[in-house]
């Protein structure tokens, strides 16, 4: 019960991204493990009945996430980030958040209709829960490194939400 | 028979206990089984001395019991020692691998932007060996663009996405090519003698892929063939221009020269014609295998690419063939 709290209060962490080092302190990957599960089950959703699977699979999105996680934790420890391995890992899967609720949305949006006027919709909503992951694990993530090197840690994370949020808007239910 | 046997051990233990290693914990239960009325906790206990005097029946006889435990000590301290000995050296040369790579990725934003920009300026100084930056961030995060703008290109184009093949094949291609290339051209400018290190060579390549990731970004986008001939020739040749410039100054002798730069152009221009026009058509085509035995795409992928290549080729040779 306790952890879940601890889980929930870093939730509102990534939702409010202040400068603290909450999630940073006591990581854990029980959030990111359930956002990522939920992210991949939602994808995955459209195309489990169809004959072709068109949409993403399931444990590609899965691996997608973890290893791109893992690439980006990499390339901060070899900029030389004074940051542990885990910490980034956790920082990174919650800050998947926003995407996953772009991912609720836009499939309550292809509810309705699927139209140019719910691209629209859903383009916007995604444009702007990308900036948010990016700028939530940039506030976190970036204190631990050199103040110089930033952008080039920031590139990446750029590269791996832009990846994630464009499978998300190109998902449609068949 | 476990009596039997226990009755040996016993006896033999109890001989034992007017040795020196009396004191002995087994042979203390031993006497308490004997003042115990109960014959089975006797048998039991009998039992289980059998089996542990069978065990260390040698030892027993020179090193005593205790001697025993000590040996078990030391072995069970000597096993969790290599153990953990093990765990920490494996720990320690994945931070080691680290800080191997550490130096190749120590740069600073200005040095890439400037890189990156450098990458597309040929310059003419063939006199002199230019300088190649020993550096792999630049490099990395540029395969790692080419793979997200090939997904993204699959996404826009007409293939119906199946990602579980595209984002692998994606992955693999454009490693494959960074990786394979450099070592391939590494071993070919060993053979010429060219003054060239391992991690110089991906480091020239990576920048390389730069003006493919501007083209394949912008043409992917923009559906004109026209604009993409214009693209290829003037972004792709001018990276490529830079590359050869710069492995033209570091190489002595034009037969190797042409051997190694005509290659590194041909394989480098080759490949960005085949990311643009056949990449997503040879993925369509093993997706349409999946579904029907129909091949057509795939065989005219197979057929075109070879012309052009053979084309390249008999120029190279040609010009070679000038030059002797």
């Amino acid at each position: 019960m306790r952890d879940l709290k601890a889980v929930g209060k870093k939730f509102v962490h990534v939702m409010y991204p202040r400068k603290s080092s909450a999630l940073l302190r006591d990581w854990d990957l029980w959030g990111p493990l359930v956002l990522c599960v939920s992210l991949a089950l939602m994808l995955q959703g459209g195309s489990a009945d169809s004959k072709d699977d068109g949409g993403p699979q399931f444990a590609e999105v899965f691996v997608l996430i973890w290893f791109g996680a893992v690439v980006i934790t990499l390339n901060s420890k070899l900029l030389g980030g004074t940051i542990s391995f885990f910490q980034s890992l956790c920082v990174l899967g919650y800050c998947v958040m926003p995407l996953t609720v772009a991912m609720l949305v836009c499939r309550l949006v292809l509810l309705a209709s699927t139209g140019t006027v719910s691209f629209i919709i859903r383009l916007i909503v995604v444009g702007a829960m990308f900036g948010w992951s990016t700028l939530a694990s940039t506030a976190f993530l970036a204190d631990s490194q050199p103040p110089n090197r930033k952008a080039l840690v920031v590139y990446p994370i750029f590269l791996f939400y832009f990846v994630i949020s464009w499978m998300i808007l190109t998902f449609t239910p068949q | 028979m476990g009596r039997l046997r226990g009755q040996h051990a016993g006896w033999r233990l109890r001989r034992h206990r007017h040795g020196e290693h009396g004191r002995h914990v087994g042979l203390q239960l031993r006497g308490h089984g004997r003042d115990a009325p109960a014959h089975e906790e006797e048998e039991e206990e009998e039992e289980a001395e059998g089996e542990a005097g069978a065990g260390e029946e040698e030892d027993g006889e020179f090193l005593g019991m205790k001697g025993l435990r000590g040996q078990l000590g030391r072995q069970v301290a000597d096993q969790m020692w290599q153990v953990g000995k093990r765990q920490a050296s494996r720990a320690f040369s994945l931070y080691a691998n680290i800080d191997i790579l550490r130096p190749y990725f120590d740069v600073e934003p200005v040095q890439v932007r400037a890189r990156l920009l450098e990458s597309m300026i040929p310059v003419k100084m063939i006199n002199f060996p230019q300088k190649i930056a020993g550096e792999l961030y630049g490099p990395l995060m540029l395969v790692f663009t080419l793979v997200a703008i090939l997904l993204h290109g699959m996404k826009t184009s007409d293939t119906i996405i199946r990602e579980g093949t595209l984002m692998g094949t994606a992955i693999g291609t454009c490693f494959g090519y960074w990786l394979g290339v450099s070592s391939f051209m590494y071993f070919l400018a060993y053979l010429c003698n060219a003054q060239i290190t391992m991690v110089q060579m991906l480091s020239l390549l990576g920048y390389g892929l730069f003006g493919h990731c501007i083209t394949l970004f912008v043409t992917y986008n923009i559906h004109f063939h026209s604009l993409f001939y214009i693209f290829w020739l003037v972004v792709g040749g001018l990276s490529t221009l830079r590359m050869v410039a710069v492995l033209v100054s570091r190489t002595v002798g034009h037969t190797q020269r042409l051997i190694l730069c005509g290659t590194l152009a041909a394989l480098h221009m080759l490949f960005l014609l085949y990311l643009h026009f056949a990449y997503h058509k040879v993925v369509e085509g093993i997706l349409d295998t999946w579904e029907a035995a129909n091949m057509p795409p795939f065989q005219r992928v197979a057929r075109d690419i070879p012309v052009v290549s053979n084309a390249v080729l008999n120029t190279t040779a040609k010009a070679i063939a000038l030059t002797l």
